[in-house]
């Protein structure tokens, strides 16, 4: 068990270091500017003295890594900065749309993964048969739709068509769960459905690798039916990979998301970076891409680690 | 983060078994072989090829095929369909058609160009680190591994307001962000190909760097890479259409699809498909390459399902 301890904390530690270098290049970046964030904000006719005073009082005309020390301190204790565009905090501009956007992911991860991984084994369990090739069919032609597609034909059908939810999420912090869930059904199900085909395809390809090999062979001679062979002997040894792939899909909702709730006027994360970027507010646009980058990194680590403790022969570096 | 050496990277890794052939022999019998196999190709295949090529054909021919000029005010705002607007006009009268037409030329072209330049990168750096080894390749997989850790999209956004959004910057974050998947690609399948007695035969022979790259190592991992130019061609369309449809890609009077299916989408709404149709074309085309790239590792790689 200690070997298992300290593999997860080295990792662990891995992860903290690559998110220090990703904080590095988020700040290093914006430094590298042609202007700085003073004459971003005054505009190119401001006086030079209006300048230099503005500067001092944002702490500009410290050197580098006083500033960098500076900003990451005030990260770890919670503080973001100001944005640029109103002057308001950014952790008052993001606390409630972060709690949105993990709604909106953990709503659609409630679907997607059980339904994905259904029939992943499923199309493993038949595959070659009619509904293994139109399930293939369906899901490869369904993941090369951009998000906005998806999004807009479900607007046009369930919304415009049917009527039944609405096609701009208007969350409002009263709102009830299960209205809550109403309003995020659309965007939800967008997003359900752009990660799921990609999850079933992986979790049949790492069934089905699994299967290639002797002992499967071994269990179907000894008379092992097909149920069996699939769930007691084959998706153990897939469960790493599959477990990967989860996680992977995990982290491509948090990035799916942005487009998503642009398309439903969700006011979630996504949308705040996008219009940031429009208004080039670039201290929102740090804090948005270090959150984002923060969670990726963090279920691309807990993959690591789910995949290390189901797969023992991974603890053994070759 | 995650171990560069993972076996399912290299997904497609190349032949073993004709890798020794001579570069020049191995290309045409290739060629021999695709042809006799195109006879065979499932229909889906041949759908994603004749997708392909009319849309090469209508990004070429694009101003003759056009009605009016790409960003022409030629009538009122949001006009219906009807004769002399095939597909109604946008949000500015502009007519939608020949938008969309222009588009294929300016969104696949922008794409394309993207990914070549990606290629070019990814490629080229991961056949150095594999060939070179030592601190080099060190050095390339770790700074990849950082790149990786920020998800695309994400970074890409981040990218596009520090240095601002126009055509060439956006090609280029893009191309570099990107190649970070291809040199994962051609790195893992060039180690396989580097430990190979001919390649240690030319190398004893006194050839240098350049010429065991291109001449002994890339013609044998040439299959997986052209699958992989496929998928990374979708993937960058894809991206750049997102970042078009979010108002930071490809910049107006441009016709670009994202933006187009952005502008007009409010008829949605009131159940007009118009705007629907650049989100559409943008799909087939995927669709195509995906189906094309799905039978073309089939054919090269024995990637069959059953074992």
């Amino acid at each position: 068990m200690g070997n298992i301890l300290t593999l997860v904390l080295k990792r662990l530690a891995l992860g903290v270091f690559v998110l220090w270098i990703v904080s590095l290049i988020i700040f290093l970046g914006v430094s590298m500017l042609p202007g700085d964030v003073a004459t971003e904000i005054l505009g190119r006719s401001a006086l030079p003295e209006t300048v230099a005073a503005f500067r001092r009082e944002l702490g500009l005309d410290l050197p580098l890594h006083v500033r960098y020390l500076d900003w990451l301190s005030g990260l770890l204790s919670g503080d973001l900065g100001n944005s640029l565009a109103n002057g308001r905090a950014i952790s008052e501009l993001m606390g409630e749309r972060l709690g949105n956007t993990v709604f909106l992911a953990a709503v659609a991860a409630c679907v997607a993964v059980p339904v994905s991984l259904m029939l992943g084994l499923l199309t493993a369990l038949y595959r070659g048969s009619l509904f293994d090739r139109l399930t293939n069919l369906v899901t490869l032609t369904w993941m090369s739709f951009p998000e906005f597609f998806v999004a807009y034909i479900l607007i046009m059908f369930l919304s415009v068509q049917l009527g039944w939810f609405p096609s701009l999420s208007t969350m409002r912090p009263g709102n009830g769960f299960g209205e809550a869930l109403h309003l995020a059904a659309l965007p939800a199900l967008t997003l359900t459905l752009v990660v799921a085909a990609h999850m079933m395809r992986m979790t049949r390809a790492a069934i089905i690798s699994v299967l290639a090999s002797p002992y499967i062979e071994m269990a179907r001679l000894k008379g092992a039916t097909r149920y069996s062979l699939i769930v007691r002997h084959a998706l153990p040894n897939a469960l790493a990979p599959i477990i990967n792939v989860v996680a992977v899909d995990l982290a491509y909702l948090i990035v799916g998301v942005v487009v998503v709730e642009v398309v439903f006027v969700y006011p979630g994360l996504g949308q705040l970076m996008v219009d940031s970027v429009q208004r080039r507010d670039v201290p929102v646009v740090q804090a948005c891409s270090l959150i984002f980058a923060a969670t990726y990194v963090m279920l691309n680590l807990i993959a690591d680690i789910l995949s290390i403790l189901t797969n023992p022969r991974l603890l053994y570096p070759r | 983060m995650s171990d560069p050496s993972r076996p399912y990277e290299a997904a497609s890794p190349p032949d073993s078994g004709n890798a020794g052939q001579p570069a020049a022999g191995g290309l045409r019998a290739a060629a021999g072989a695709f042809a006799k196999s195109l006879g065979a190709a499932p229909w889906s295949a041949w759908f994603g090829l004749a997708v392909i090529a009319v849309y090469v054909i209508v990004a070429v021919f694009a101003p003759l095929i056009a009605p009016y000029g790409e960003s022409e005010v030629v009538g009122a705002q949001f006009s219906p369909w009807s004769n002399a607007f095939p597909l109604g006009t946008d949000n500015l009268g502009r007519d939608t058609f020949t938008r969309l037409i222009y588009g294929a030329r300016n969104t696949v072209g922008i794409a394309f160009v993207t990914t070549c330049l990606a290629f070019i990168i990814g490629g080229g750096a991961g056949l150095l680190a594999a060939t070179v080894g030592r601190w080099l390749d060190q050095f390339l997989a770790r700074a990849v591994d950082v790149l990786m850790a920020i998800p695309q999209l994400i970074f890409a956004m981040l990218l596009l307001t520090i240095f601002g959004t126009s055509v060439p910057t956006l090609i280029v974050i893009i191309a570099v962000l990107d190649s970070t998947r291809v040199f994962r690609l051609a790195r893992a399948a060039g180690m396989n190909v580097v430990v190979m007695d001919f390649v240690e035969v030319a190398r004893l022979r006194g050839e240098g760097l350049g010429w065991v790259v291109r001449r002994e190592i890339l013609p044998n991992i040439l299959p997986p890479l052209i699958a992989e130019f496929g998928m990374r061609f979708c993937f960058v369309f894809l991206l750049i259409s997102s970042l078009s449809f979010l108002g930071i890609g490809i910049q107006p009077p441009t016709a670009d699809w994202g933006s187009m299916v952005r502008d007009n989408a409010i008829l949605i709404t009131y159940g007009d498909i118009t705007p629907l149709l650049p989100a559409a074309a943008i799909a087939l085309l995927t669709v195509g390459v995906n189906f094309v790239v799905d039978w073309f590792l089939h054919e090269t790689s024995g990637l069959h399902d059953e074992s």
